[in-house]
């Protein structure tokens, strides 16, 4: 019990305490369990043995226990942990809450994570940062449902230290063979998932059993108590050390014209001035001038280190791009297998357009329909249109710009992602990338002689892409073709692609569901960024209902190129014109999927240009446009 | 692959990582990110020793540069002398912009923490930083919260969302995977940002020492004049603050765990005036550094509730 009493150190020798606890490790674990699996009366303990509670904290909580506590007139220790008023009513854990506390060896960030089934997308989020897992299981329940689950959980996203603690031994006598039991039904199912190996500790929170030191209780017990374990667990950085050199580089330093410094934290293996660097996926090698830093310059840096490199040769590289060591960089593509686990009320839209973000790079990307899901209990793979809140599927995702990446299983930070809803900007999902499908065929994009800025030049302009949205008759087609009138007329070069068009040739395929509707959205975007790379001024007119194909399209292009101009025409004004008669037949239920009418049209909430078809003539309205699109250019010159 | 002589020495070296290490560099990587990714960004400064901290690795993170945004001081015209002396000094030192905001409507009507209770909190810091938020446009702001020193704190995300009316609601948090914080936000929408989320106490303090980092001297144990009152011991820092009818301030050797307004900041009596003795002090003690602070014993759960209405 000693190493958990420092005070005799602190008050003896200051300056020799402050040197042991300079030089401590940090362990990162999670707790995770059932319901009633006393998850945070075991992290209530953690705090109370290791000294991390005061005594105004102390005295709040013996009140607490007594008005709301579940244990008498005991100190109820879960009230420690259990943070929200929302949850101290409920009596559950409801998200994840960060404990700290540390011992003479090292500091502990203790995640604590919900039991409770519909909060699976917590625990995930708190195990992606862990080098360790306690599993927490009822002694009387043995393994269940959750505890599969959560192992599960655990496994996938790569924790390698899995600690199945068995609580609340004092409730069946301190058992060996009960807890023999346990292990041996934990240890097939591990087996069978794939789980290398476990520790395995017969504990109680509640008496503090086999917590700090092993207990008399259970001398049948040979192995370590639960704290002297977790202070004994290799932490998980040695395997970044061990991998060659990678940089994503998170922010470019350039503070005046005599520096350019590559800022971010090396996720892999080391660096030394001299050594030479590829800069992924450009392909461009140079070599390390400088490792700079706020204290000085540094002879080299390891994994885990926030620095800023100087490169020999100037050279492009910016966010996103990954200094990597030359002979062994990274690879990049654009179509991956992922496990993803899905977050959001909302569920997967395959197809859709989501921001992907990982590391320091985001890239817009589409999910295909899963391949499968995985049963979590059984592990048995199912076959799914989608995925739901909670759902755990492996995927094909496709990217609009190469990402460069590692499987998951060798780095976290080159294989691990996040799904991003480009209309809500929620976190949809957690991505865990398995393998590229097709290699790219270079490590290096094919960069092209004619850049798109030289046709641009070439054409005495900047490429725009005039994206007009509207109800069916509003007027898009009539004020996109004016808008073109007047810029040829002006000498510029332009296209107009017109939704009915595209419809008879191009995507004749596709029908009006929401999937093709997305679809036909798409493939639009991707040609008039071609047309936009060859320094055009792209006219499309599309009813393109939904918010988030319209972002994805803007995604697609350099920043301000895409312009959106929302026609804004009544429902009721375009259903009175219905120049091609198709209200008529919607209302007549002879057209499914129709806009405005059975199916939904999003208004764009901030729209480049607005125009009102109630006060503003086509005319005038065209004229408004260009001279919009003009004033921003001539603001450029 | 790398040659494994090589490798041998990288894994050596590994092991140099301490926890104070780990911190920093994850502390630098959220800075970072929140440039790389927001359009207006500010740091609140609130001088205390987590500001101190933060704006030490701030100019860390960004060097040789000058960190790219300003620092904001919500001021409430009640904090320690020494206080704003610091401030100053440490923004200069820094290079950096300091905008100074002090509620307009708090000032008109004269709000102090002797008449009017937890309204001086409210108008002062709650209105006051959405204000100066507001005002300056800013869609992404530091705070140098942690999560050990609260319960509310200890659930909330590194990058914490707020609406437009910036109110915090815990059930609708993003989660946040591995080392990936998702910036995004609609016009109007901003997010507060705790890069000193995974530090406690000691961290602070450990860090302060190692990186010789100058803190207000109110940390350091001195000679001061202070009175009690409701059990708290008060430093008399001006002639604002009301003594009773012949009372006189008594000189105490004190100093401060944690810094606010002078009125509403209890004092500990110390002798410790060196960094190491006041680490010693406070491994050794028994009491939490927020139990100084009149704000969260108003009422239960009293910290989630400000959250919700806009507190940082």
């Amino acid at each position: 019990m000693t190493v958990y009493t420092p005070d005799a150190l602190i008050a003896a020798d200051i300056h020799a305490y402050l040197d042991t606890h300079q030089s401590k490790s940090m362990l990162r674990f999670i707790t995770c369990g059932s319901v009633d699996d006393g998850k945070s009366t075991l992290i209530g303990r953690l705090l109370y043995d290791s000294k991390t509670i005061f005594e105004d904290q102390l005295r709040q909580l013996e009140a607490d226990s007594r008005r709301v506590g579940t244990q008498g007139t005991n100190i109820d220790f879960a009230l420690l942990v259990d943070g929200l008023a929302a949850e101290r009513e409920q009596g559950i854990t409801i998200d994840v809450a960060y404990r700290f506390f540390a011992t003479e060896k090292r500091k502990f960030i203790v995640a604590d994570t919900p039991g409770h089934e519909q909060y699976t997308r917590n625990m995930i989020t708190g195990a992606s940062t862990v080098d360790a897992a306690v599993i927490l299981v009822d002694a009387r329940k043995g393994i269940l449902t959750q505890t599969r689950r959560h192992s599960f959980l655990a496994h996938l996203i790569g924790i390698r230290h899995l600690i199945l603690a068995v609580n609340k031994m004092d409730l069946v006598g301190h058992d060996q063979a009960v807890f023999d039991d346990i292990v041996a039904d934990y240890a097939k199912f591990a087996a069978g998932i794939g789980i290398a190996g476990f520790t395995a500790i017969p504990l109680s929170g509640l008496t503090g059993a086999n917590i700090t030191a092993r207990s008399d209780a259970m001398p049948w017990y040979r192995g370590p108590a639960l704290l002297p374990h977790l202070e004994a667990i290799p932490v998980d950085t040695d395997r970044a050390a061990m991998t060659p050199f990678r940089m994503p580089v998170q922010w470019v330093n350039r503070p005046d014209l005599d520096f350019r410094g590559f800022a971010g934290t090396i996720a892999g293996g080391s660096v030394r001035v001299g050594d030479r660097v590829r800069i992924v996926p450009s392909g461009r090698t140079t070599s390390i001038a400088r490792i700079v830093t706020f204290d000085g310059d540094r002879g080299s840096a390891v994994a885990g280190e926030a620095v800023t490199l100087v490169l020999a040769d100037e050279v492009d590289c910016s966010r996103g791009d990954v200094i990597a060591a030359a002979d062994s960089p990274p690879e990049a593509a654009t179509q991956f297998e992922a496990t993803l686990v899905w977050l959001n009320d909302a569920p997967l839209v395959p197809g859709r357009g989501y921001w992907l973000k990982m590391g320091t790079q985001t890239v817009g990307a589409t999910v295909q329909p899963p391949a499968y899901v995985v049963d979590v209990n059984t592990q048995a793979h199912l076959s799914a249109e989608t995925l739901a809140l909670n759902d755990i599927g492996v995927a094909e995702v496709f990217t609009e710009a190469a990402l460069v990446f590692a499987p998951y299983a060798q780095s976290h930070v080159l294989g691990g992602f996040i799904l991003i809803d480009r209309e809500t900007n929620a976190t949809v999902a957690a991505g865990m990338i398995h393998h590229a499908l097709r290699r790219a065929q270079n490590v290096h994009w094919q960069s092209t002689h004619i850049s798109r800025e030289a046709h641009a030049r070439q054409k005495g302009q900047s490429p725009r892409l005039l994206w007009f949205t509207g109800l069916s008759g509003s007027g898009k087609s009539t004020i996109a073709n004016l808008v073109e009138k007047k810029l040829h007329a002006l000498g510029r070069h332009s296209f107009l692609l017109d939704g009915d068009n595209i419809r008879h040739g191009l995507n004749r395929d596709l029908g009006f569901a929401d999937a093709d509707r997305i679809e036909n959205i798409r493939r639009v975007g991707e040609v008039a960024k071609l047309m936009c790379d060859a320094g055009l001024i792209v006219l499309t007119a599309f009813i393109s209902p939904f918010r988030a194909e319209r972002e994805m399209v803007r995604g697609l292009l350099p920043a301000g190129e895409f312009v959106e101009i929302f026609i804004d025409t009544p429902l009721a004004d375009a259903e009175a014109r219905d120049v091609k008669g198709l209200y008529a037949k919607a209302r007549a239920g002879e057209i499914k999927h129709f806009t405005g009418i059975s199916s939904p049209y999003e208004a764009p909430e901030h729209p480049d240009i607005r125009i009102d078809t109630r006060t503003e003539s086509a005319e005038a309205a065209a004229e408004r446009i260009v001279e919009h699109v003009l004033g921003v250019w001539s603001l450029e010159l | 692959m790398v040659a494994p002589a090589r490798a041998g020495t990288i894994s050596a070296r590994m092991s140099g990582l301490t926890h104070l290490d780990r911190l920093e560099a994850e502390s630098i990587y959220i800075l970072r990110e929140v440039v790389a990714e927001a359009q207006s960004p500010v740091m609140l400064y609130s001088v205390g020793k987590d500001s101190a901290v933060m704006l030490h690795l701030a100019r860390k993170a960004f060097y040789p540069a000058t960190p790219p945004f300003p620092l904001l001081h919500v001021d409430t015209t009640w904090k320690f002398r020494a206080m704003y002396d610091l401030r100053d000094k440490a923004a200069a030192a820094a290079g950096m912009e300091l905008i100074v905001h002090r509620n307009p409507e708090a000032l008109a009507a004269g709000i102090n923490p002797f008449d009017h209770g937890s309204r001086h909190t409210d108008l002062w810091k709650t209105e006051g930083l959405k204000q100066a938020l507001k005002a300056g446009g800013f869609d992404a702001a530091f705070g140098g919260a942690r999560r050990d020193e609260e319960k509310a704190r200890a659930k909330e995300r590194i990058f914490s969302f707020r609406s437009a009316s910036q109110g915090w609601d815990p059930k609708a948090q993003r989660p946040e995977l591995w080392n990936l914080y998702n910036a995004r936000i609609r016009r109007g929408e901003s997010i507060r940002v705790f890069p000193l989320s995974n530090w406690t106490e000691l961290d602070i303090w450990q860090y302060i020492l190692r990186e010789g980092i100058e803190i207000v001297p109110l940390y350091f144990a001195a000679p001061r004049p202070t009175v009690e009152r409701d059990g708290l011991i008060l430093m008399v820092d001006d002639d604002r603050f009301p003594l009773a009818p012949g009372e006189m301030p008594v000189e105490r050797s004190i100093r401060f765990r944690t810094l606010g307004c002078y009125p509403l900041t209890g004092a500990v009596e110390s002798a410790a005036d060196t960094l190491p003795a006041v680490i010693q002090e406070m491994l050794l003690t028994t009491t939490s550094e927020r139990q100084g602070r009149a704000i969260d014993h108003d009422q239960t759960a009293s910290m989630e509730k400000k959250k919700r209405e806009g507190y940082f």
